[in-house]
């Protein structure tokens, strides 16, 4: 069983997991998901306090996935994307409720909740965000 | 005062299926064809490096760097394991390299090795898949061909990157590699033979992405006095560059570019005293069809986003001013992941050695580039027939 699932670990990342909460630097506006402890462009000057992220944002890259990892078989083909937050931070997230003929860069999404993958028949269940069309 | 060092022995086995031997037994024939080919003792080596990526993941076996120095009969020296995912065997020479500059030891032996289908393919796969993020990257479902398909959709909107130029990049390969006997695929592809091939992560297809390969390389460093007096043709490195990014490829300045490559190749040429001109061989590390184009960009050898076009052009096939992967890159050669960066270096002696057999180019100076991950660590080393 890979051990990126392991109970503790899904725990401590549920606020950023299931909320998106992340970090900004008080001193420059920068924005930071997943949370940053300290602000690497001002160093100690910095003034680091939670921010949950508004979850919109657009497809910066995109592919599809036909060889899956496990756990994620019953999904495959399915569409990978680095996502550009309006906020600025980028994160690596699957599409949802799209084809992947339909998928662009540029195009607007959002974050929703869902259930990520399944460790096996009888294993826990992971949860977390993916983004969908964000039609305006 | 840095002082110099030179390869002054090299052994590698076949890449390919090794069902019948074992990660010691490869490492066994690499170390002792390298030793063999240094024509020194056993007494003679002072200290070993030697990178793997996931034997504990493929093999169930940690605790390497004892492993080695019992395999190869050389207790009781230091002997280290480096672990830098897929650059793990170029961080490993590199360690080897400085700790000879900097007058720690004269002799010491640099090595890698992996022993990759002792499992099955899913295992195979959630192991590399270490090479990403496991929390931000793994966890929300994105292979480690998936990173590099991202990297390729993003360059091709960017620059018109075609799915045709990254074949080449593959056929430049599998073309090199038929005049390689210790290739693992040693036969010629094309274009179409790519394009037709299975999805993987697209725009990246079966023939785009670099196999599991079981192997392992080894090569024997010396100082300059030791590399005089005990061999004829000594390939000297000139210089040894390395450079770090965040572990994410989402995180970086640029997704269609690798910084640590662009920087560890910049300082890797200044140290050296090298123009891009001077170097007539280049081994990149193309894990999959797109590093390729990306790592003659961002190693300064077209201009960026021109990678693609000049792989179609034919400007690095074999022969030409700069050959490209003489042994056949990571995806004909074979990738056993701890060994490639090792490889390289080994492929590199020996076209300055001119001993490449069937593939020799005419070089003076050759550079090799092994990338961990998505680009989280870069190792760019520069070699020379003269001191
Ligand atoms: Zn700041």
């Amino acid at each position: 069983m890979p051990h990126r699932k392991s109970l503790a670990l899904v725990w401590r990342r549920r606020e950023q997991r299931y909320k998106m909460v992340g970090t900004r630097c008080a001193t420059c506006d920068g924005h930071f998901f997943p949370p940053r402890g300290f602000c690497p462009n001002c160093r100690r000057k910095g003034r680091i306090e939670e921010k949950e992220m508004a979850g919109t944002g657009k497809v910066f890259s995109y592919t599809t996935v036909y060889a899956p990892l496990e756990g994620f078989e019953e999904l495959a083909p399915y569409v990978m994307a680095i996502v550009q937050l309006d906020e600025g931070p980028r994160l690596t997230a699957m599409l949802c409720d799209v084809e992947p003929e339909d998928v662009e860069i540029d195009m607007p999404i959002r974050a929703v909740f869902r259930k990520i993958s399944e460790d096996g028949k009888s294993g826990i269940i992971h949860y977390g965000y993916k983004f969908r069309p964000n039609k305006k | 005062m840095v002082r110099n060092v030179a390869i002054i022995g090299t052994g590698m086995t076949k890449f390919g299926e090794h069902w019948e031997k074992s990660l010691r037994d490869l490492i066994a024939e690499a170390g002792a064809k390298a030793v063999d080919d240094a024509g020194i003792s056993g007494k003679d080596i002072q200290a070993i490096y030697g990178g793997t990526m996931s034997a504990g993941r493929l093999n169930g076996q940690e605790h390497i760097g004892a492993l080695i120095a019992d395999t190869l009969g050389l207790n009781p020296l230091p002997s280290t394991r480096i672990e830098a995912a897929c650059a793990s065997g170029g961080v490993a020479l590199r360690e080897a390299y400085l700790m000879i500059a900097g007058g720690h030891y004269d002799v010491v032996v640099a090595g890698g090795a992996e022993k990759m289908t002792d499992v099955y393919t899913e295992q195979a796969s959630l192991a590399l898949g270490g090479a990403a993020d496991q929390e931000w990257e793994a966890f929300f479902g994105a292979t480690f061909p998936a990173l590099y398909a991202l990297l390729a959709r993003r360059h091709m909107y960017e620059y018109g990157t075609t799915e045709e130029q990254m074949a080449r990049v593959s056929v430049v390969n599998h073309h090199n590699a038929a005049l390689n006997p210790l290739a693992q695929y040693p036969y010629p592809i094309t274009v179409d033979d790519v394009m037709k091939s299975a999805p993987i992560a697209e725009p990246l297809k079966l023939l785009d992405c670099s196999p599991l390969t079981d192997g392992a390389a080894a090569v024997v460093l010396a100082s300059e006095d030791f590399a005089k007096k005990m061999c004829q043709e000594p390939v000297w490195i000139k210089s040894s560059a390395q450079a770090s990014d965040t572990l994410p490829l989402h995180d970086r300045r640029l997704v269609t570019a690798i910084d640590a490559s662009v920087l560890a190749g910049k300082q890797a040429l200044e140290r050296a005293k090298l123009k891009h001109k001077d170097i007539s061989v280049l081994e990149v590390h193309d894990c999959f069809s797109i590093a390729g184009i990306i790592a003659v960009e961002d190693l300064g050898f077209t201009r960026k986003g021109e990678g693609g076009k000049a792989f179609e052009e034919g400007v690095f096939d074999l022969g030409s001013d700069v050959s490209i992967n003489t042994s056949g890159g990571l995806k004909a050669c074979g990738h056993p992941v701890g060994a490639t960066g090792i490889k390289q270096a080994v492929e590199v002696t020996l076209q300055l050695q001119g001993k490449a057999g069937k593939r020799q180019v005419d070089a003076e100076y050759g550079m090799t580039h092994n990338v961990g991950g998505s680009g989280a660590t870069v190792v760019v080393h520069t070699y020379g027939r003269d001191v």
